[in-house]
């Protein structure tokens, strides 16, 4: 299908954020959309990577993901480590179907089954919200986590994708 | 109405004291919270059924304060599941606040555009995701199984088709609104752009295969019915009212209209009513075991008003579809009831797998129509202090009203919901599942599975769209007959559930 074919040609490297900005710390994610778009002119790095957000995950956004070498899913979390947990994923079939919205190992694992082939190498980015309240903006220990996340993906972008699973989230004081 | 006869006995047990007490929570795959309670007794004869849901009475309070130019991009933000038919109710109402009484043609179709896009990919998502694992594999088959994944593995061509099409309406979405999500396509009085050739071609390349495959999506149903026809037609089956919008020549039409009801044997309750009077004709009661509202027609009063929206309301109540195959299709349908309204709660999937086929057509006109690359965009006139705005949402009937003051700033907000108007007619199909099929029975997970299959017919969306990874989106509360919570179960997003109690 061609309407399923983006307009232009896309990034090997996608950064795929998802949240409800109206939801408190569930707009996490949109607000680094936001960091990352904002960053994007002037960044050589940020430039070669394409940049999505929706309110959460489903079936057509394994779609999104053709054509890609590396994808990095952002999300909040509840439970991560704050200020933020970054780990590979596979896919994988989950209970996230249950819903409406789906987890980024079952939308890997949706593609998968589709295309009959491995999903492109993908990571995940928790970053630890607090409050989840309609009509609340971010809290101020989750800005702060967002920050730090930024400056993750920072270094993430300028490291070789293959070393990535390397790349360990440290537990040095200073990040906390 | 005599399936109300028989079952609304369940909605209070005399005894709930000696009785025990059931939770299928959650519903799976329906969207948010949902809780069922039943109670059972000793013997296993199911004495109480209730469906709980979480309110929206927080949206409102979140709309408040706000002013109203800003209502049709804030209130998308009510919903992850259905951004669209908020943010297109909301810009109705507005249209009614700026004075625009009439849109421009222009507008009209960019906005019905919009609208049939966001339908098709709604009904998409809920029939190959969500709901075909129940109806291709029978409610009796592995949980693990009836998913999309289950679907994939034995009917990858199926799984494969209605991810496109969901995309094919996601796409139509972003080309009318502008953007993929947060989309500011219409605004008060009109919309803010109209579409390029190129986007137009763009769209147009793939819609004969969509066409295609939605009429293969009605003739899949209409097998998976006649399979087990009376199964099909019986099963959660409720004598109801039915209530939609209905195009002025009486034309199925989910953009605008008329309120129509109809009652149980199809004789119509009221007909082409404005629908900035809906107070006149619709109330909201209240009960003391449910926060959500249950609204019922006036002259019939709440026990015998309650009534269903959705699919198999506007297909049940409209006279004609515009489009060639989707009014080939209705007759098919309305034949099945012999001249009463088709009242099969399962009959739902069918409808809306109609309706899905009217969309793909009606694109594919409105991509033939040289209005949609028209400049007139916006009309205005004499700024008015209520805005009332009504649509089809994929779900059902969806009313959005506002009072604002003299500077614009929302004063008050109400909003009733599709699901909320759904929500006794839920109600009585869980009861006449809980008396058909689970009493005197032990439960078991396909048993329970049914109950969840005659909610999910409904399509209901019963939360908005806090997901945050590891948030304990599933809960399971076992409380006493004085309802003291005595134990909690918490799933996780990963299966992995918790005793929290």
């Amino acid at each position: 299908m061609k309407s399923t074919e983006p307009f232009n040609k896309v990034a090997p490297a996608l950064i795929f954020t998802y949240g409800n900005p109206s939801r408190g710390d569930d707009g996490l994610g949109p607000a680094m959309h936001e960091l990352l778009e904002k960053n994007k002119q002037d960044s050589d790095d940020l430039d070669k990577v394409d940049l999505l957000t929706d309110y959460q995950l489903q079936i057509e956004h394994a779609i999104d993901l053709d054509h890609r070498e590396c994808v990095l899913f952002i999300d909040a979390s509840v439970s991560a480590d704050a200020p933020y947990e970054f780990h590979q994923i596979q896919a994988e079939r989950d209970n996230s179907y249950t819903t409406h919205a789906m987890s980024p190992v079952a939308v890997l694992d949706v593609y998968q089954q589709i295309n009959q082939r491995k999903p492109p190498t993908s990571y995940m980015l928790t970053i630890r919200g607090y409050e989840f309240g309609l009509g609340q903006s971010l809290t101020e220990q989750a800005k702060t986590n967002l920050q730090q996340g930024y400056e993750f993906i920072k270094q993430l972008l300028v490291t070789d994708i293959e070393q990535w699973p390397e790349i360990r989230v440290s537990d040095d004081k200073d990040k906390k | 109405m005599s399936s109300d006869k028989i079952t609304s006995q369940l909605e209070t047990a005399k005894n709930p004291e000696d009785l025990e007490r059931i939770v299928i929570n959650p519903l799976t795959r329906v969207e948010g919270h949902g809780k069922v309670t039943l109670l059972q007794d000793e013997n296993l004869n199911i004495k109480q059924a209730r469906l709980h849901i979480s309110e929206f009475r927080g949206f409102e309070k979140f709309i408040q304060g706000r002013p109203y130019w800003e209502l049709p991009v804030l209130v998308q933000r009510l919903c992850g599941i259905c951004p669209v038919s908020h943010h297109l109710a909301a810009a109705k109402a507005t249209d009614m606040i700026v004075g625009a009484t009439e849109l421009t043609p222009t507008a009209e179709k960019i906005r019905r555009l919009m609208h049939f896009g966001q339908t098709l990919q709604s009904h998409a998502l809920h029939f190959f995701h969500l709901c075909s694992p129940d109806l291709l594999f029978g409610f009796d088959d592995d949980v693990r199984h009836r998913n999309i994944i289950g679907v994939i593995e034995d009917s990858p061509e199926i799984a494969k088709q209605g991810v496109l099409l969901r995309k094919y309406g996601q796409e139509v979405i972003r080309i009318t609104s502008g953007k993929r999500v947060h989309g500011t396509g219409a605004i008060p009085g009109g919309v803010n752009k109209n579409l390029s050739k190129k986007e137009i071609d763009y769209l147009k390349s793939d819609i004969e295969q969509i066409i295609s495959w939605s009429q293969d999506a009605v003739t899949l149903i209409k097998r998976i019915f006649s399979e087990h026809y009376d199964y099909h037609m019986s099963f959660a089956t409720i004598d109801s009212n039915m209530m939609s919008l209905i195009g002025n020549d009486g034309a199925f039409d989910i953009y605008h209209g008329g309120l129509r009801a109809k009652d149980e044997k199809g004789k119509i309750i009221f007909d082409h009513v404005d629908y900035t009077q809906y107070g006149d004709y619709i109330k909201e009661g209240v009960k003391n075991w449910s926060y959500m509202k249950f609204p019922f027609i006036t002259s019939l009063g709440q026990d015998d008003g309650w009534y269903r929206v959705g699919p198999l309301a506007r297909v049940n109540n409209c006279d004609f579809f515009t489009t060639p195959m989707a009014e080939k299709e209705r007759k098919e349908f309305i034949e099945t009831g012999k001249g009463l309204p088709v009242q099969s709660t399962l009959a739902f999937h069918w409808a809306r797998l109609i309706e899905v086929l009217h969309c793909a057509e009606a694109i594919k006109e409105l991509l033939n129509d040289s209005d949609i690359t028209g400049k007139e965009l916006l009309n205005k006139g004499e700024l008015q202090s209520t805005g009332i705005g009504v649509i089809e949402a994929p779900r059902g009937t969806l009313f959005h009203h506002y009072e604002i003051n003299d500077d614009g700033i929302v004063e008050k907000a109400n909003l009733i919901v599709s699901t909320t108007n759904n929500n006794q007619a839920m109600n009585e199909s869980i009861r006449q599942v809980a008396s058909q099929y689970l009493d005197g029975n032990k439960l078991s997970e396909a048993l329970l599975n049914q109950v969840e299959v005659a909610v999910r017919a409904y399509d209901p969306c019963l939360s908005c769209a806090t997901h945050a990874m590891g948030k304990m989106p599933l809960q399971i509360n076992l409380v006493n007959e004085n309802d003291e919570l005595i134990d909690r179960l918490e799933k996780r997003v990963t299966g992995e559930i918790n005793r929290t109690v």
